[in-house]
């Protein structure tokens, strides 16, 4: 009697799930940068007063937001990692990748800039005085397309960040506003995409530093999961999402979204 | 957000007490029971079920929300349920989370009881089924803290809801992940504000069971 009981509330439960599920609906995963920044909050209801579908997204960083569309858990991805992401593409969990916005990396640190870095525009030589001054630098150690980016350009420094890991070089393993908080808790320079930072509420004594290097721009890519992989794909809304926001509409809509009068995306897909 | 009570945060706080509260009904369910069966027997390796029941109350919930992750992934043995990003699968969680917890409170309550009332409940050679329900009903108001204690680990849990939920907002955004994205926006201010309303809401479920059980306690006192 007691396993019926609980066969029958399993079952329920199971019931209660499946009537939850619409039809109409998508999940994307994508990167915290861009549902941090509001963008989604400004872009999705367009979406849907126009197409019907609820897009339901996933923040996660890069690197788990690849694995969880590789274990086919979503519909479509949005990140900022382009060799990841090709290799998502090259392996069949994507059907197509396209570029679709860019905003851009910028260094913060806090106004006494112990390191002397203020308004240098060349990345490589700001990092590099960073780490010879022993200045204190927060790193996302996440795996995130961030944290991708932040490696890349210390790969171009002749210097290795981790082998200071936990000395002058703090890996938080966190997400960019947690790594910014812990960040701004202890005095450290931290690389942040442009959008978290002009979105990001505790910024106390914290200024940008280092800007403007074309290294530090940051790409997204959108890209519709394959249903050959993934046969629980919601292949056509995915597909309607992924081509409206690389149509000329969605693009405008992209560089509509302002904060403080700041754009922080810029649409660059190609021309449909 | 806070102060003008909008409909957002409403859906969020609503959400929260339907996730956790129907967990800890489940859980209950299971772990009076498990917990009561083991109670009043008496087998070969009791000691160390006690011990592992004992050590499950430390269940990190990360690791909880990982192993039904892996579950529910539509790559996942359970995966053509479709249930990950649901608020099914926060509930189912935050049961496994619990259960272990409602489990081993409530057969050491049990347990103490039967001790007190063996010799009586042999006079009346009540049958297993009946002498769990005497000592769950004698029981039962030191097991409705056991069942707070359920709940309010639920309600406060993080680790588990957002890898298993998600915090898709207006799907599966609680108030625990809601804290944690506003904690991640740099937004402390109202971090801490939903952190207040969450600590009033379980002050509130809390208040609301010890008024039954007084309620219950006078009555049965008349």
């Amino acid at each position: 009697m007691l396993g019926t009981t609980i066969g029958a509330s399993a079952l329920a439960i199971i019931l209660a799930g499946g009537a939850l599920a619409q039809d109409q609906s998508i999940i994307v995963q994508s990167t915290t940068s861009t549902a941090n920044s509001g963008l989604y909050d400004y872009l999705l209801p367009i979406f849907q007063d126009e197409t019907g579908i609820q897009v339901n997204v996933v923040a996660v960083g890069t690197g788990q937001a690849i694995k969880n569309a590789e274990n086919c858990d979503g519909d479509v991805l949005l990140v900022h990692a382009k060799a990841a992401e090709e290799k998502f593409v090259a392996a069949g969990f994507g059907t197509t990748r396209t570029d679709l916005m860019y905003n851009d990396f910028v260094i913060v640190g806090p106004a006494a800039d112990p390191a002397a870095v203020s308004g240098m525009t060349d990345v490589q030589g700001a990092l590099t005085k960073i780490a010879e001054a022993g200045a204190l630098f927060a790193s996302r150690g996440d795996d995130s397309g961030t944290h991708k980016k932040e490696v890349s350009l210390w790969a171009d420094t002749s210097i290795d960040p981790t082998a200071s890991s936990g000395d002058w070089y703090r890996e938080t393993g966190s997400g960019m506003g947690a790594t910014l908080n812990a960040g701004i808790g202890m005095g450290a320079y931290v690389m942040t995409d442009r959008a978290t930072w002009i979105n990001f509420g505790n910024r106390q004594d914290y200024v940008i530093e280092v800007q403007g290097d074309e290294d530090m721009f940051n790409q997204y890519g959108v890209i519709p999961i394959n249903p050959a992989k993934c046969p629980a794909v919601n292949v056509d809304a995915a597909q309607t999402f992924a081509d409206w926001l690389v149509s000329a509409k969605g693009q405008e809509v992209i560089a509509a979204y302002k904060i403080d009068d700041q754009q922080l995306f810029f649409p660059n897909a190609p021309d449909q | 957000m806070v102060l003008s009570g909008d409909s957002d945060l409403l859906e969020i706080v609503v959400l929260s007490l339907r996730v956790s509260l129907t967990a800890t009904a489940i859980a209950c369910f299971i772990g009076l029971i498990v917990g009561a069966l083991v109670a009043i027997s008496r087998f070969r390796g009791r000691n160390a079920l006690l011990i592992l029941m004992n050590a499950l109350m430390g269940l990190p919930p990360v690791v909880v929300g990982l192993l039904v992750y892996l579950h529910l992934s539509r790559s996942g043995p359970l995966g053509f349920l479709g249930l990950l990003y649901t608020p099914t699968a926060m509930i189912l969680a935050q049961t496994i989370l619990i259960t272990p917890i409602i489990a081993a409170l409530s057969r050491q309550i049990l347990e103490d009881l039967h001790a007190e009332y063996a010799e009586q409940f042999r006079s009346l050679c009540l049958t297993r089924m009946q002498t769990i329900e005497a000592l769950l009903w004698d029981a039962r108001y030191s097991l409705l803290t056991v069942g707070l204690a359920g709940f309010g680990r639920a309600v406060a849990e993080v680790g588990a809801v957002i890898i298993v939920g998600g915090n898709i907002d207006h799907l599966t955004r609680v108030m625990t992940t809601a804290i944690a994205l506003e904690t991640s926006k740099g937004d402390l201010a109202l971090a801490l504000a939903l952190g207040i309303i969450l600590l009033v809401i379980a002050l509130g479920v809390n208040a609301a069971v010890q008024s039954v059980r007084m309620t219950a306690a006078r009555q049965a006192y008349v």
